[in-house]
């Protein structure tokens, strides 16, 4: 953090002399405190998985969702500060429905995406702002297939077969590379994903943590929606062996 | 320029909103015409028959106000029984001319349009008397509400020389054209062939219609929510 | 006489039009002149309109009929319009009156669906919400003087409870186990109640569709702006079903003997 007390990293719209923005950067850092959110890109549809760091046993299990539904066939998920994240799926949402407004035909990811990005970028360039400090997956199946694209805070975007953000970004990329995703059926990629959340998930540092699933594809006749109970219970139940072998 | 409104005595009035038609061939004339009355967009008579004798071999295709053009098919009716005690057998352009003189003089009274078609010693002939009075003799004609639907069609179609039936075919064709897309035509097709030796009556049921184009299947405007 | 070639064939006042050819009534106008011609303004007029919409309680649910023709003034122009719409899981409208409004309240009440599915707060909209909003938009437009011109049957079932309700272009709106639009008010509401009133909890699916179709005939024989083309929506506790489109049978073989309009016989 040489860049603290330069001057330099006081506002989005200085540049440091060597050409960054360390506000933008300090906003990759708050993700970096987030649990770890992944999407997966699998035949015949998308999973979205998050590890939701539950810092208080007062807290209303299955409150506070990190996944969100844009649309009814596009899903969201963010690493991050909260509060952001439900800000942009509401930004999200507004553009689902102008689009749908102008268009009337179901929007495409990649419209939204490219939107979102503009709006995020938007927020670097500003001294009356500050930048998200949320990097975001979304995940949809439209009329070109399934889709999957991360946000970061700087409004950059990537489209993606497999995508982790969050604290355990790195492991999950890994465990991710080893998958053959695009094999995968809807129902492996669930069990697959909270497997990966539960390696990433690190017992020393945080407490506890609640798994969110989400899936949008053949198994949900294409509607983006938690996945359901059983499967959740399953999901689980499965992971915690995985992880019992695995270690 | 005022004028005196005789619009408030007409309204609701029975309209024969009207598909209606007459084509010539050799050996005598097909006349045709839907069975649909209206007042406004009610149907107030679903069988009607506007095919109206006038004299033995002569008929009229009515449309417009039923009332005016009943009148005055009444009124050429009585005229043309005269001039056959009197003359003897009237031609189909004397009783054209009845029809054209009673359309021209009360122009201002009248809503109707008629089609006069029938044969004669001279042959087939079919003569046309639209809303102003004129006269027109025409080898085929059409008339009424649903005919602006169907002048292409006719164009397109007909052809010189036609024997019996495929006038028929052709007369059936159009009305059931002009009656699908005429919301103030439709019902059944009724037909006349008129020739030297008889009228022959032809009958076309309103579900045994010719049938054309008829839209794509029913798209469905939103996804239904499953 | 009238000098202008566009008004020849047509009826000669406004008020009336007999044919039915609004539009195309935008030609020049020779009637008496209105003392308040100056004042007059027209907000908006039905141009491609949808005739009547049926609709029945009945033992599983509700039953709602409408054709599938759109007009353009006396023309059939549009022959295979769907003039039912289902709203979420639980709720249809019919439409008649004007389509481009009707495409537009589609849209509506389409977003609000999905909004409400985005926020995945464990509520949704039944046929009561829907109705009380729709009432609320048509009263809104209605008090711009820009109506949406059209009349709506709402129906549903939603946690057990049928629904059945109507609201117009004014926003007036009433609930009733039958309910008919346009000609259907006239022509069909008497063969609906007789059928229907008193036995809403007993009535059943054949019975419900058996009415319908018979109404829907009676329409086709006496509106000039009807279709023998219709389509049958029925929402019950297992969901809404939009039928394909069908046909009606129809009787006309009486007619074949009839000749002239009095004494003529030949």
């Amino acid at each position: 953090m040489t860049s603290i007390g330069t001057g330099y990293d006081l506002s989005a719209s200085t540049y440091s002399p060597d050409g960054r923005i360390f506000q933008v950067e300090y906003a990759a850092k708050a993700v970096e405190n987030s649990g770890t959110a992944i999407g997966l890109r699998v035949k015949g549809g998308i999973v979205l998985a998050v590890e939701k760091l539950v810092h208080s046993k007062l807290l209303v299990p299955a409150a506070n969702k990190r996944i969100l539904t844009v649309d009814p066939h596009i899903g969201l998920a963010t690493a991050g500060l909260q509060a952001d994240g439900r800000h942009l799926a509401n930004r999200a949402r507004d553009e689902a429905s102008n689009y749908r407004d102008q268009y009337k035909t179901n929007p495409p990811l990649k419209a939204i995406v490219d939107r979102l990005g503009l709006y995020v970028q938007a927020y670097t360039l500003y001294s009356s702002v500050r930048p998200f400090g949320i990097s975001t997956i979304l995940g949809a199946v439209d009329k070109d297939g399934p889709s999957l694209y991360v946000i970061e805070p700087s409004g950059v975007h990537y489209g993606y077969h497999g995508a982790a953000v969050g604290k355990g970004r790195q492991l999950a990329k890994t465990e991710l590379e080893k998958l053959k995703l695009s094999d995968l059926s809807m129902r492996e990629a669930v069990l697959e994903a909270a497997r990966i959340i539960y390696v990433v998930h690190d017992d020393a540092k945080e407490k506890d943590f609640e798994l969110e699933i989400s899936w949008v594809g053949e198994e949900t006749n294409g509607l983006h929606v938690l996945v359901p109970k059983d499967l959740l219970d399953e999901a689980n139940a499965k992971a915690k062996a995985a992880l019992e072998t695995f270690e | 320029m005022d004028r005196v409104d005789v619009q408030q005595l007409k309204s609701g009035e029975v309209n024969l909103g009207t598909s209606i038609m007459a084509v010539q061939f050799k050996d005598g004339v097909v006349i045709g015409a839907d069975s649909r009355t209206t007042t406004g967009s009610y149907i107030a008579n679903r069988v009607t028959d506007k095919l109206t004798h006038v004299h033995d071999r002569i008929y009229c295709c009515r449309s417009g106000s039923a009332a005016d053009t009943q009148a005055v098919a009444d009124i050429v009716h009585y005229y043309l029984q005269m001039h056959a005690q009197t003359t003897g057998t009237p031609s189909v352009h004397v009783a054209a001319s009845l029809f054209q003189k009673l359309c021209y003089e009360n122009k201002d009274a009248l809503s109707a349009g008629i089609i006069v078609a029938g044969w004669d010693k001279d042959g087939p002939s079919v003569y046309n008397i639209p809303l102003g009075g004129g006269l027109f003799r025409q080898p085929w004609a059409i008339g009424g509400s649903g005919s602006t639907y169907v002048y292409g069609y006719c164009d397109a179609t007909y052809k010189d020389g036609w024997g019996r039936d495929e006038t028929v075919e052709f007369v059936k064709n159009t009305l059931a054209l002009a009656m699908s897309r005429d919301g103030s035509s439709g019902g059944v097709i009724r037909m006349c062939v008129i020739t030297e030796d008889k009228v022959e009556r032809l009958f076309v049921p309103g579900d045994q219609l010719p049938k054309f184009w008829e839209g794509d299947e029913v798209l469905p405007t939103a996804v239904a929510w499953k | 006489m009238d000098h202008f070639p566009t008004n020849w064939g047509r009826p000669r006042n406004d008020l009336s039009d007999a044919y039915g050819t609004f539009p195309l009534a935008q030609r020049p106008y020779n009637g008496g002149k209105d003392m308040f011609a100056e004042g007059v303004k027209h907000t908006q007029q039905p141009i491609v309109t949808g005739t009547s919409v049926l609709a029945i309680k009945y033992k599983d649910g509700i039953m709602m009929a409408a054709d599938n023709l759109a007009s353009y003034g006396s023309l059939a122009r549009f022959k295979s319009i769907q003039r039912l719409h289902p709203v979420g899981k639980y709720t249809v409208i019919g439409a008649g009156g004007d389509m481009s409004d009707f495409q537009y309240i589609q849209s509506i009440l389409d977003d609000t669906i999905i909004e409400e599915f985005a926020a995945s707060d464990g509520h949704t909209l039944g046929p009561v919400e829907i109705h009380e909003y729709l009432s609320q938009i048509m009263y809104a437009r209605r008090s711009k003087i820009d109506p949406l011109w059209n009349s709506l049957i709402v129906g549903g079932v939603k946690d057990g409870k049928r629904f059945l309700a109507y609201v117009d272009l004014l926003g007036t709106t009433y609930s009733a186990s039958t309910i008919a639009t346009g000609y259907g008010a006239f022509i069909a509401q008497p063969l609906l109640r007789k059928a229907v009133e008193g036995n809403e909890n007993t009535l059943t699916e054949d019975a419900a569709m058996a009415i319908l179709e018979e109404s829907m005939r009676v329409l086709y024989y006496r509106d000039a702006r009807s279709l023998d083309k219709y389509q049958l929506a029925k929402i019950t506790a297992d969901g809404i079903t939009v039928s394909e489109s069908r046909h009606l049978q129809t009787s006309w073989s009486f007619a074949e003997g009839i000749r002239g309009y009095g004494a003529q016989t030949q």
